[in-house]
């Protein structure tokens, strides 16, 4: 195996092609969802429930105000199912009666003057009969004194093979910890927001800001009660995601199209101001983790026993497919052959929680990796030390049971981590630091992580994505794919894979805005996909386009744009099919049981070493990130530029989860800090350079080896801060944000 | 009594309200859609504009102080600039919804400052949130822009 890092491998910026929607964003031309020209629009608005789950006794409207000038939506004017269509039907699109939390949308209004509908907002008062006792706390729904649902347990998994008790048996040392994990707001800077059009067929468009065109097309049609050939789906230019655009969309577009089709024929536009967008729109699952460890003398892991468990909040929505996916992810990248993952998503009375990039994985390793840091403390041992005594390598049995493959990188990643940062000299600095009593306190901590890309499982081969290119009479490619640009970079990374296999400049390949109307099901826009699993059907669809100009327009074996677009002359001109199609199909080793959570959870696994450095004021307890390093093996960098981008924009997020960013909530167990005063995330104050250091191992299932990329920055930079944190202080940590109030407990219980 | 005010180098004359935002006057009146509103309260700089060359949020700004006020929205920031080469070429845009607001204040930190250090080009962004790129890829273009080496 050999492994390259990427600035040695070129000159970054030649391998990094412009992005193609670089000109139009830096202009200010881009159009999102706020920005669509649209004539004669009304603006729309949501009513919602104010207490903690209960019953809808009436809906009161203020005889004052003539609503004869407004477009009223309730659940009555339903023409379909009353459910938001995900993976199960439980949850309304506008509540009838029995509700769950606060928030949920009773009655959507609309007018053209965006004065008059706020007005009328506060003429609607709703009678609610309220749930008595709620439940907003992990362990208090589990004990399910008071049930939302039988057990108030959605999903219950176990990943376990070997046997804990044996491992107890072997074990010379053994540590035990709970930790917690607050939710996470996505915030993306654009909020949420869509456009419906009634056309004049009474055929229903939605245009708006979106991960997943298709699951809105899906919940359009069953709450329309239309067929698809009446519906269609455009996304617009999306202003960020992160996850928070996956499933929610779906429940706005309804709203839009439900008062589109009441308005006439006037189009309605329903975007959010931040501060709904905060209250309603799903985040981070909040988490709480009890976990032992134990290991013999030598440090070797000889058991993980961990209960995880996560708050999916009121409805079901994705927290099956997060939870399994924190649960596969919960041992880490380490070889240990008794391992027990009890996980557990459980309802409670907050709005439901959703995704979030790394689904699940960022709280489970963050539990993870924080123990492995305890577990070296009562060893006496280095924490990179041990980590290098129990990362996996090629041959070892993984967690779920699977024998590593060549394309195992744990130890390099780690290696050049160390190296990188100077570890063991830094460590010996900050410790005569420390002793010396400064004013501050400094510490390096680090965490090494896995994360697997796509859909876990089965989940590609039941999505089987299609992908589809069009050659056009003059030599240029569209490609047709429902996966969306939200900022990632996906329109550049595809249409250089494109233009790569076809041999062909990138200004002849353009990517078709994802309209539901011309584009295939390529899957959703999740789970660092759209690089790997969607890229390599791009590859594939190439040389079918290739293969059929070849055969049946005589385009020769070697060819230039030119003889390409002659080719694609004379096989539009023979009226012959311009458009092929490459469909999903699963590596022929991959076997995933999805109830013993054995064999091989995903096509490709990353690996990943991060190493931070901070500095605590001993006065006020602030923390500073004084460097961060994040040490990548992704397989191969497509667009260098844009992989070191999306690390760094992750690494950041993750910044945010470990000092700053914290979901508080009210006794209605709505969001609290609504406004971006007092929700807090990173700004450039806060943060210096991020050191990104890409390896590739070339061993990835997509394009030339390439691995997913998107989420896996959000695993590592929390338990690597925690963990620097509570070396320079000398105290435990079991929990995020590590804000000044928290320090100041720990350090005054700690007696220091 | 209306506002009389030049955006982008062109006279402007809107009859709004006093109170009415200045974002609202330069998206709805003066079709100006590059201006964005990421909060609605001063916290995000998605709304950034130039006033008299100095960087507002134009979503705390009302109307009735613009008059004869010189105002520069992303649209009237030159087509092809040193400053946009390198925001293309160094990844400073990912979901692009900060950028227009990035881009004003990268211009008026230019201004201030040919040459900034990192220190300077922090300070001059902290006003302005980006979610997507943990702003590292904006800090080099600025350098790059500014003359200086990208390769930071
Ligand atoms: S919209 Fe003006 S600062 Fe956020
Ligand atoms: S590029 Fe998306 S918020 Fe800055």
């Amino acid at each position: 195996m050999s492994l390259t890092l990427v600035k040695q491998r070129t000159d970054q910026q030649t391998a990094s092609p412009r992005r193609v929607d670089g000109v139009a964003k830096i202009r200010g031309t881009a159009l999102y969802v706020d920005d669509l020209p649209c004539a004669d629009v009304l603006h729309g608005a949501t009513v919602r429930t104010t207490e903690a789950g209960g019953t809808l006794q009436e809906v009161v409207f203020d005889p004052a105000i003539d609503w004869s000038e407004f477009v009223v939506v309730t659940a009555r004017d339903i023409p379909g199912m009353n459910a938001v269509k995900l993976l199960e039907n439980d949850q309304v699109v506008l509540v009838d009666r029995a509700f769950r939390h606060a928030g949920e949308a009773v009655v959507l209004l609309a007018h053209a003057d965006p004065e008059k509908l706020r007005m009328a907002l506060n003429g609607v008062s709703l009678v609610e009969l309220p749930n008595t006792a709620p439940i907003f706390d992990i362990d208090a729904a589990l004990a399910a004194q008071h049930e939302i649902i039988p057990g108030n347990i959605y999903t219950d998994y176990l990943l376990d093979r070997g046997d804990v008790a044996e491992g107890e048996h072997l074990a010379d040392v053994v540590i035990e910890e709970r930790f917690l994990t607050p939710s996470q707001e996505q915030l993306y800077i654009e909020p949420q927001g869509m456009l419906a059009h009634l056309q004049k067929d009474g055929s229903i468009l939605v245009e708006g800001s979106m991960q997943c065109p298709y699951y809105v097309l899906d919940a359009l049609v069953q709450c329309m009660g239309m067929d698809k050939d009446h519906l269609r789906v455009v996304q617009s230019t999306t202003g960020g995601a992160f996850g928070g655009k996956e499933d929610y969309p779906s429940v706005i577009a309804c709203h839009a199209a439900l008062l589109a089709l009441k308005a006439g024929g006037r189009s309605v536009k329903l975007v959010y101001e931040r501060g709904e967008d905060l209250r309603v729109t799903p985040k981070r699952h909040p988490s709480r983790t009890l976990i032992r460890l134990g290991a013999n003398k030598a440090g070797e892991l000889q058991f993980i026993d961990m209960d995880f468990a996560i708050d999916g909040g009121a409805y079901r929505t994705l927290s099956p497919v997060v939870l399994s996916r924190g649960v596969i992810h919960a041992p880490g990248p380490y070889k240990c052959p008794h391992i027990r993952v009890r996980g557990r998503a459980v309802a409670t009375n907050h709005p439901p929680f959703g995704a979030f990039r790394g689904f699940g994985a960022p709280q489970s390793i963050f539990a993870m990796e924080v123990a492995m840091d305890r577990l070296a403390r009562k060893l006496a041992m280095d924490p990179a030390e041990l980590r290098r005594i129990n990362l996996l390598r090629t041959g070892d049995v993984n967690p779920t049971g699977d024998v590593v493959g060549a394309d195992c990188f744990a130890h390099a990643a780690l290696d050049v981590a160390l190296e990188h940062t100077h570890y063991y000299h830094r460590l010996a600095e900050y410790r005569a630091w420390n002793a010396a009593g400064h004013q501050t306190r400094k510490g390096i901590g680090l965490a090494t992580f896995v994360h697997g890309a796509g859909f876990t499982g089965n989940g590609e081969l039941h999505l089987a994505s299609r992908v589809s290119l069009q050659a056009l009479a003059n030599g240029h490619v569209e490609i047709l794919c429902s996966n969306t640009e939200m900022g990632q970079g996906a329109a550049t990374t595809l249409v250089q894979i494109a233009a790569d296999a076809l041999g062909l400049p990138m200004d002849r390949v353009h990517l078709a805005q994802t309209d539901t109307s011309r584009v295939p099901n390529s899957g959703p826009t999740v789970a660092s996909r759209t690089c790997m699993v969607v890229g390599d059907l791009i590859q594939k669809a190439a040389g079918q386009l290739l293969q059929r100009l070849r055969e049946t327009a005589a385009l020769a074996v070697s060819h230039d744009a030119q003889s390409f677009a002659a080719a694609c002359t004379r096989l539009c001109a023979a009226a012959g099919d311009a458009l092929v199609t490459a469909q999903y199909q699963p590596p022929a080793d991959m076997r995933w049981d999805e109830q013993a959570f054995l064999g091989r959870a995903y096509a490709s696994y990353a690996w990943a070493a991060y190493i931070a450095e901070v500095e605590v004021d001993v006065l006020t307890l602030a923390t500073r990130v004084l460097d961060f390093t994040a040490v990548q093996e992704i397989g191969n960098a497509v667009h260098p530029v844009i992989v070191q981008g999306q690390i760094e924009g992750g690494v950041a997020q993750g910044i945010g989860y470990a000092l700053y960013e914290d979901v508080l909530w009210n006794e209605r167990g709505v969001m609290a800090n609504d406004r971006l005063t007092n929700y807090i995330i990173p700004t450039s104050a806060d943060l210096g350079f991020i050191h990104v250091v890409l390896l590739e191992g070339g061993l990835g299932a997509g394009p030339k080896g390439a691995k997913g990329v998107g989420e896996l920055p959000m695993d590592g930079p929390a338990p690597a801060i925690v963990n620097a944190i509570q070396q320079a202080l000398d105290i435990d940590i079991r929990q995020i944000p590590v804000r000044p109030e928290m320090l100041l407990e720990l350090t005054v219980s700690g007696g220091n | 009594m209306p506002t009389t005010m030049r955006i982008n180098g062109k006279a402007f004359q809107s009859s709004s309200a006093p109170n009415a935002r200045l974002l609202d006057v330069l998206r709805n009146e003066c079709d100006l859609k590059g201006t964005k509103e990421g909060c609605g309260e001063g916290e995000c700089g998605a709304c950034a504009v130039l006033v008299n060359g100095k960087l507002v949020n134009s979503c705390l700004v009302p109307l009735g102080q613009m008059e004869q006020a010189e105002i520069t929205t992303v649209e009237g920031l030159p087509e092809d600039s040193a400053l946009a080469r390198a925001f293309v070429q160094c990844g400073a845009t990912q979901c692009g919804i900060c950028t227009p607001g990035m881009m004003l204040a990268a211009t008026a930190l230019l201004m201030e400052h040919a040459n900034p250090t990192l220190e300077e080009i922090r300070w001059g962004l902290s006003g302005n949130l980006c979610r997507c790129t943990g702003y590292g890829r904006i800090y080099a273009a600025i350098a790059q822009a500014a003359g200086g080496s990208a390769d930071v």
